[in-house]
């Protein structure tokens, strides 16, 4: 499957895409506009869930839930709650036509087997080369859980990140090299901030776009080096 | 040998100190209630527990730990909102955690059931969970080599089972019962309801009758009664 780029529909041509940093539902817009049609999709706990919300029907996108099934719907309410129908977050959704449940161990061999088209993921932390780190604070007192969040940072064959671009303190999430424990190495393609996406891999950081700052003013709070994404 | 047992009590009676036990369930859903609550009851201890979660709220796997049953638990997402009994006991030390990436603990517990020695996967390769593990360069990725996770008994919930101990299961509630099936020396199950033999069509059935050893009818142990995390 080819990787969407800055030549989608809806995309303003020029980097800076809008004159203010985008909010939550903003991002989740984008990113779900950004999923090729006919994509298997799984959706992280927190941030990425919020996509869902945007996805349109004729994308024709089945969402994987790490628990054991395909053809996820949205969450359910009211008399359509069912405790044995649940997301990866333990929240009671609801199943569309077309659906299937499977156990764990194939669940986790959709993810594995590289079968998953996109996984879109929270982080604390993304390296210039795409190392992620998202699943532990490495704080001596932190209960550590993992969950599936190694597996999808490694099996599937695209893998976006959605954070704010800098922590409460200012300081870029975005860094030469992960400063908290690392969940995979080399996995994230993309990473979707309010201020900016970016575009990782072996070849170092390209920006796609921005929002509310040029890509100098991104440089200044961004600790790799930037530049702007190649046409394509 | 297959044996359809009248009450919980009497299906985990067997379960011995010090015994390592597969628990089903991925939060509340699938997770074998009553057998918990009879497992607790039955006062076996110093368990070793497999189960993805380390129990949630006050009830079930969570109860088994906050009364000292549970000396390790092997799970990949110990910590939540409602975990405060195993918090409590893991941060006074007093309970041993094994941290298994999720699809590594499925995929363990499935190798031990299928006579697998071991596995290498990409998985975890370069981070903290993979500390000490022989590595390998394999298929253009660096892998991880994994062990089975035998168990001496499984505790699962299912939906029907029929009278040769073939299983059905409920939606989500599946998760990771029909692997800890075939993984434990000896699988209790219990269902909501039981048909006779040649009462589930052969093309649906999830887990072969040859998985399971004990099965006990619960009743209403799937559906919508069940609460919710």
């Amino acid at each position: 499957m080819s990787i969407p780029t800055n030549d989608q529909p809806g995309v303003r041509t020029g980097i800076q895409a809008s004159d203010k940093p985008l909010g939550r539902d903003d991002l989740a817009r984008l990113v779900a506009r950004d999923i090729q049609p006919g994509s298997f999709v799984n959706l992280g706990i927190g941030q990425p869930t919020l996509v869902s919300n945007y996805l349109e029907p004729e994308q024709n996108i089945t969402l994987h839930t790490e628990n054991g099934m395909l053809g996820m719907g949205p969450e359910a309410t009211g008399d359509q709650i069912d405790g044995d129908l649940i997301n990866a977050g333990k929240i009671p959704v609801t199943e569309l036509p077309g659906a299937s449940y499977f156990h764990h161990a194939d669940s986790f061999a959709i993810m594995r087997g590289g079968h998953l088209d996109i996984c879109v993921l929270g982080a604390f932390q993304v390296s210039a080369t795409g190392d992620l780190a998202n699943w532990h604070t490495g704080a001596p007192d932190a209960i550590p859980a993992v969950g599936g969040a190694m597996d999808l940072a490694t099996g599937a064959k695209d893998v976006f990140v959605m954070m704010t671009l800098l922590t409460r303190d200012g300081v870029s999430k975005l860094v030469e090299a992960c400063t908290y424990p690392l969940t995979g190495i080399g996995c994230v393609t993309r990473v979707y901030t309010d201020k900016a996406v970016f575009l990782t891999g072996p070849g170092g950081v390209q920006v796609r776009e921005t929002f509310g700052c040029t890509l100098e003013e991104l440089q200044a709070v961004v600790p790799v080096p930037l530049r702007a994404a190649d046409p394509s | 040998m297959l044996n359809f047992i009248d009450t919980v009590g009497e299906a985990v009676a067997g379960i011995k100190d010090g015994s390592t036990v597969m628990i089903g369930g991925f939060g509340n859903a699938g997770q074998p209630f009553e057998l918990i609550d009879a497992l607790l009851e039955c006062g076996a201890t110093d368990l070793t527990v497999v189960n993805n979660n380390a129990g949630q709220g006050d009830q079930g796997l969570a109860l088994l730990i906050k009364e000292g049953r549970v000396k390790k638990v092997i799970c990949s997402f110990p910590r939540q909102s409602d975990s405060w009994h195993f918090d409590a006991k893991y941060r006074a030390g007093e309970i041993e955690l094994e941290l298994v990436p999720q699809g590594n603990l499925a995929e363990r517990i499935r190798a031990a059931g299928a006579g697998i020695g071991g596995f290498f996967t990409p998985t975890g390769y370069g981070t903290m969970l993979a500390e000490g593990k022989e590595t390998r360069y394999l298929d253009g990725k660096w892998q991880v080599f994994e062990t089975p996770i035998h168990a001496d008994v499984a505790l699962i919930k299912a939906l029907t089972a029929d009278g040769r101990g073939n299983l059905v299961y409920r939606k989500t509630a599946r998760n990771f019962g029909p692997i800890m099936a075939a993984a434990a020396k000896h699988t209790i199950v219990q269902v909501s309801e039981i048909v006779p033999t040649g009462g589930l069509d052969p093309e649906v059935i999830v887990t072969p009758g040859i998985y399971v050893n004990s099965i006990v009818r619960v009743a209403a142990a799937a559906g919508k009664t069940e609460s919710v995390a």
